[in-house]
């Protein structure tokens, strides 16, 4: 399938609104879609950003930055499955510098540092050379939902798209360390992609797991997502997936793997990406005293993907009430929705496992009691026993955002 | 929230075959991409400090990473400079820095 075709060819983000605005005159045509902009109604801020086609093998895509891409997944894609389509999976780049083409051939993937025998794989070697692993797992990015915080802070001030399900192939990263022989005293594996950091000096972007969790046999070398080979945005050739944690660990254009003997004392694991070490990651603004550790695994999470705040739906009648959820570092529970602010729950049916890492979708009838506004929660409580909270989450950097999601409606 | 945009039907085509996706034929190869990633030409708006926020912020990141942000305390802004400098290793002499962060204060500060 050719999604090139379907690309425009480069267009920056003011010719795409000047493109608009031609349109409107008449004098290009534009299509509907290039000049949607989607409003996420939150204060603080803007609240508006434009809908972009622009970008490679991507369709429609919430434009939160133009570069490095950060493209976020429109909401209404979660409504038709729980795959994401590859060409509305999210996108996020930390360094602007990375390749716009990459050469299948001379490509490879370097295995090194504390290891019997380094590796300097090609792609031929990892797609032939070793066995095969399919997993679906949710890719969320430890930023998600920032734009919902309050009070606001700065980062990505990503929406609820910031995540993105699909079915990866490849291998596992246990069977490329035991090729290289992981040497005893081993502490951490590092992982380097292909971008590079724009300023001399500034810190690569680089990331590393503890040696027993990277050897787990669920870490895997991706070179596929459903089905496809991985496009350039979302990491092409290789991505490491690690399942149940953030989407920061998920180096894209994977091509070295280093073996440590002590712990990664590099920018982005020591400095960058810290939470409190507090209940829900939460502290109220202006607290001190806490201590900071690294995000790690996502957290439960569940939204009502057919019914849209703003909607209006018939008040005394049944209605439909559907959406997806994810367990985070282990599988969905239950998913349980409330029409009444929280103060009783009813169950959902739960729909197909496709593992215990992916989006579980849920679905359940609701009868709105009365005319006027209400109000629909949904909680996931994940095989661990971990719900998700009732109050605002909150912290300086604004991670880890797994509140309890509310849809306010009209029922009429 | 109440996005409404027309899928192009190809696009439209591609999202339900790639539901299918577990059954397509195994890869075997990958084929090398080659593609233009957009870029932005967009300033920011004139006013006292903009020459400098252009001139200094925009070689690592779009215009657009900053216009997004919520409005921040001048602490929060310098914060944010501080880092970009720090951390990044972003060339920003301290007269700039003084005049980027007076220019965020005044056009994204606090309510």
């Amino acid at each position: 399938m050719d999604r090139q075709k379907f690309v425009h060819p480069l267009m920056t983000r003011r010719n795409l609104l000047r493109g608009a605005g031609a349109g409107s005159l008449g004098l290009m045509p534009v299509p509907a879609w290039a000049q949607a902009v989607v409003d996420f109604h939150v204060p603080g801020g803007p609240s508006t950003r434009p809908m972009t086609t622009a970008y490679p093998q991507k369709g429609p895509m919430v434009l939160q930055r133009s570069s490095p891409p950060w493209l976020e997944t429109p909401f209404e894609v979660f409504d038709k499955g729980v795959f994401t389509p590859n060409d509305q999976h999210y996108v996020s780049w930390h360094w602007a510098t990375f390749p716009n083409e990459i050469d299948v051939d001379p490509f490879r993937l370097s295995v090194r540092g504390h290891v019997n025998q380094a590796l300097s794989l090609s792609l031929k070697d990892i797609l032939n050379g070793l066995p095969r692993v399919e997993l679906a797992a949710v890719s969320q990015c430890a930023g998600a939902s920032r734009l919902y915080v309050q009070p606001r802070v700065a980062g990505a001030q990503w929406a609820n798209g910031s995540m993105s399900n699909a079915l990866w192939t490849g291998v596992r990263l246990k069977d490329v360390l035991d090729r290289a022989g992981v040497k005893s005293g081993a502490r951490a594996v590092r992982f380097g992609g292909l971008d590079e950091a724009v300023m001399p000096g500034a810190p690569k972007f680089l990331k590393s797991l503890d040696v027993d969790h990277a050897r787990d046999g669920e870490v895997m070398i991706a070179f596929a997502m459903n089905g496809e080979q991985l496009p350039l945005l979302n990491g092409f050739p290789l991505k490491l997936v690690v399942p149940g944690w953030c989407a920061v660990y998920w180096i894209k254009m994977l091509n070295d793997i280093e073996v440590l003997d002590k712990p990664d004392d590099s920018y982005w694991t020591v400095t960058g990406y810290r939470i409190p070490d507090t209940p829900h990651a939460t502290v109220t603004p202006g607290q001190t005293g806490y201590r900071l550790v690294p995000v790690t695994r996502i957290l439960p999470r569940s939204f009502v993907t057919n019914i849209r705040s703003g909607d209006t739906i018939k008040a005394g009648v049944p209605t439909t009430a559907r959406g997806i959820s994810f367990g985070g570092n282990c599988g969905v529970a239950r998913v349980d929705l409330s029409i009444d602010g929280g103060k009783s729950w009813q169950p959902t049916q739960l729909g197909k496992d496709e593992g215990k890492y992916g989006f579980r979708q849920w679905q359940t009838q609701v009868t709105m009691p009365s005319i006027g506004s209400q109000s629909i929660m949904v909680r996931c409580t994940n095989t661990n026993n971990e719900t998700q909270p009732n109050f605002p989450v909150w912290n300086p950097a604004g991670y880890m955002f797994n509140t309890i999601e509310t849809t306010h409606v009209v029922a009429a | 929230m109440m996005l409404r945009y027309l899928l192009p039907a190809p696009v439209y085509l591609g999202a339900m075959l790639l539901s299918g996706a577990s059954l397509a034929s195994p890869i075997t190869a990958l084929e090398s991409p080659r593609a233009d990633i957009p870029s932005s030409d967009l300033t920011f708006p004139s006013g006292p400090g903009s020459e400098q926020i252009n001139s200094n912020c925009l070689t690592c990141h779009s215009a657009d990473h900053v216009l997004n942000q919520p409005s921040l305390s001048k602490e929060a802004w310098e914060e944010v400079v501080t880092k970009m400098i720090r951390a990044y290793k972003a060339p920003v002499n301290a007269d700039d820095a003084e005049k980027i962060v007076e220019y965020l204060a005044a056009t994204k500060g606090s309510p």
